[in-house]
């Protein structure tokens, strides 16, 4: 197999949660929002993280560049640890890891034009004279489905769609090697989505990009990317190539995810409804992440965390009751 | 779970409703002409994009708008008899919460920050029900209890930020139940809601549709969702409703080229990933910028001069199956010909 283009370790990072008296004594415990998560990201590749809201995938998103600074783990791209960077060492890494956010508008500076909100990643990188840089931000308008009169008007002029476009041009136009797309289809309408994610696959198959895919809708994951890793409550819960995870899913919770997708059809039947809703990790928290709402759980899986395994080639799971299915 | 209660009493009745706008230069339509009518027990969806006028509609039913910029209306709504639309307004706070309940997308935005849950929800029944304080109190624990919050007794003692989320969606739900409404408008109801917890929330409209045999006006952009809980469906797009069928109906045979593309463009789990999506060419225009003709010509890939200069009429496809759109009866009479 190929070197992955970047590498998550053991990532760890925790919010205190603070007592009656706030600040003034020392945390009464902590939330983990992201417990030791590892993946990896091919060149090329799109990788589907999923996971209901808490679950840790954005702060794992953002993690990466550096919005977020993580507790514990690494980080390797290119051989390089980036959180052990200083940010002159990290500066000309970053051209490569650019990110496309849920609100695309809340991340624009709303007095700025548009041709000037494309320009600056050039300027900052210092990529090409003016006139090189106006070519490439006209070049960027209209491959990402936006057209050149675009250019002097302002964000809030568009629509959500638009905006979303501006979004995805912005990341783009420094040519990165590895896009982090957080929700980037959540807040816009059905018919604007599938806009949306046609532009995005046919843009990462010109450029040659990496994404990391941040969703909650299962169905959207599925569809972009060709790997999965499923998240509960800030660990990996199962992780696979995507026809394989969905051919044969193994983790109880990817399961219920499966089943909570609404069908069309109108008698469907459901064989797991999930009970209750995610816990609160702090660091008392002691067994499987979700043996709260297993409805399988054992006395095994409330005391112990079961480790995330390869049960077949390329698909692994942490579940204690997966691990007599792959001995098998 | 269909054609319930086909026989049943009519209990609401949108004819002909239009709700404009002042807009700067001319009146905005954001809602264009509605007919809609809700049987007793009968759960009712509609579906449409941002835009579509299906949030506009469900408040004009409450008259939540009265107080907002000009607002007309022309058309009629009968609730139980009576014109909603042609009552004085004192007259709709005993409808509001008593007969006609609502639940909105963001239940933090809706719920009141500086009340704790016990007593908002007291609230609502000391006024309608004339209920004392601990009449109210223990009532309301009842209908925490049937929504399915765990512990009721200390719920109730909590302010609504102390609540997740999906805990938050059943307090409104509860609260909209207390006076055992007549019809509860659900609004987005689930969209801010994480899909596992959504699936309980619908369930839980269901469940309680059939025990207390309330009519349900649901509202969504989320065609799954819907096929999960309605009786039937209306889809609407730019203040018109283009289609309503049944929901097994509907899904099995669309009609109107929106509904169809809005159907196929949703990533689902037996997509092929190696295709492009299909998508709705264009966005939704502008209320200023509302087609002449069928509203739904810019962005359909099968409209042509007839369908950009007049409005189409409503065709019945089969009973209760009902399409406007030009383009349906000609394909129908093309297949004749051929035949």
């Amino acid at each position: 197999m190929t070197k992955p283009l970047l590498e998550i370790k053991n990532l760890k990072k925790q919010y205190p949660i603070y007592g009656p008296m706030g600040k003034m004594f020392r945390p009464k415990t902590h939330m983990n929002a992201v417990a030791g998560l590892s993946l990896e990201i091919h060149e090329k590749e799109t990788y589907g993280l999923v996971g209901e809201s808490g679950c840790g995938k954005s702060t794992t998103g953002r993690s990466i560049v550096k919005l977020v600074t993580p507790d514990e783990g690494e980080i390797l791209y290119q051989g390089s640890d980036l959180l052990k960077l200083s940010n002159r060492e990290y500066k000309p890494l970053c051209r490569d890891l650019q990110m496309i956010f849920q609100d695309s508008l809340s991340s624009m500076n709303p007095r700025q034009r548009i041709g000037q909100i494309l320009e600056e990643p050039l300027i900052i990188h210092e990529m090409g004279d003016a006139d090189e840089r106006r070519r490439q931000v006209m070049e960027i308008l209209t491959k990402v489905g936006l057209s050149e009169e675009y250019f002097f008007r302002y964000p809030h002029e568009l629509s959500g769609g638009q905006v979303q476009r501006l979004g995805i041009a912005r990341a783009l136009i420094i040519k990165p090697k590895l896009i982090i797309c957080d929700e980037p289809v959540s807040a816009l309408d059905v018919s604007i989505q599938a806009q949306i994610l046609n532009t995005l696959t046919s843009l990462q198959k010109e450029m040659d990009l990496s994404l990391l895919f941040i969703s909650h809708d299962i169905g959207v994951v599925r569809y972009i990317s060709k790997r999965i890793g499923v998240m509960y409550l800030g660990t990996l819960v199962e992780e696979a190539d995507t026809e394989e995870l969905f051919a044969n899913t193994l983790h109880p919770y990817t399961k219920a995810l499966l089943a909570s997708v609404p069908d069309f059809s109108v008698a469907k039947k459901r064989e797991v409804v999930l009970k209750g809703e995610q816990p609160v990790r702090t660091d008392e928290f002691r067994g499987c992440v979700f043996h709260t709402r297993c409805p399988y759980a054992t006395e095994k899986c409330k005391t112990e965390q079961p480790e995330l395994r390869e049960i077949a080639p390329g698909h692994k799971a942490a579940c204690h009751l997966c691990e007599g299915a792959g001995n098998a | 779970m269909k054609n319930v209660e086909n026989q049943s009493q009519v209990l609401l009745e949108i004819k002909d409703l239009r709700v404009l706008f002042q807009g700067r230069k001319k009146l905005l339509p954001a809602v264009d002409g509605v007919n809609l009518s809700i049987r007793q027990g009968e759960i009712v969806g509609v579906v449409g994009e941002s835009g579509s006028g299906k949030s506009v509609m469900s408040q004009t039913i409450l008259r939540l708008r009265e107080h907002e910029s000009e607002v007309q209306y022309e058309g009629s709504i009968l609730f139980d008899g009576q014109d909603i639309l042609k009552l004085p307004l004192a007259s709709m706070s005993k409808i509001r919460g008593n007969q006609i309940s609502v639940i909105f997308q963001d239940p933090l935005t809706s719920l009141n920050p500086v009340y704790t849950v016990g007593n908002q929800m007291s609230e609502v029944l000391m006024l309608h029900k004339k209920m004392s304080k601990q009449e109210a109190r223990e009532k309301s624990i009842e209908l925490l209890n049937l929504t399915g919050i765990p512990s009721p007794e200390r719920c109730i003692k909590q302010y609504p930020f102390e609540l997740s989320g999906g805990m938050q969606q059943r307090v409104m739900i509860a609260m909209a139940l207390a006076c055992e409404p007549k019809l509860l408008i659900a609004d987005e109801p689930t969209t801010a809601l994480d899909v596992t917890i959504q699936e309980q929330i619908l369930d839980l409209i269901v469940e309680l549709n059939k025990k207390l045999g309330m009519s349900v006006l649901f509202i969504t952009h989320d065609l799954s969702a819907m096929a999960q809980l309605c009786h039937s469906v209306r889809v609407m797009y730019l203040g018109q409703i283009v289609e309503e069928a049944a929901t097994a109906e509907l899904f099995a045979c669309p009609s109107h080229p929106y509904t169809r593309g809005l159907l196929s463009c949703i990533p689902r789990l037996d997509t092929d990933r190696e295709e492009e999506l299909p998508v709705i060419p264009g966005v939704v225009p502008p209320l200023t910028d509302v087609p002449v003709g069928c509203h739904f010509c810019t962005r359909c890939t099968l409209a042509d001069e007839k369908c950009r200069e007049e409005e189409p009429p409503v065709t019945e496809v089969t009973p209760g199956h009902k399409v406007k759109c030009w383009k349906y009866g000609q394909t129908e009479k093309e297949k004749e010909a051929v035949q």
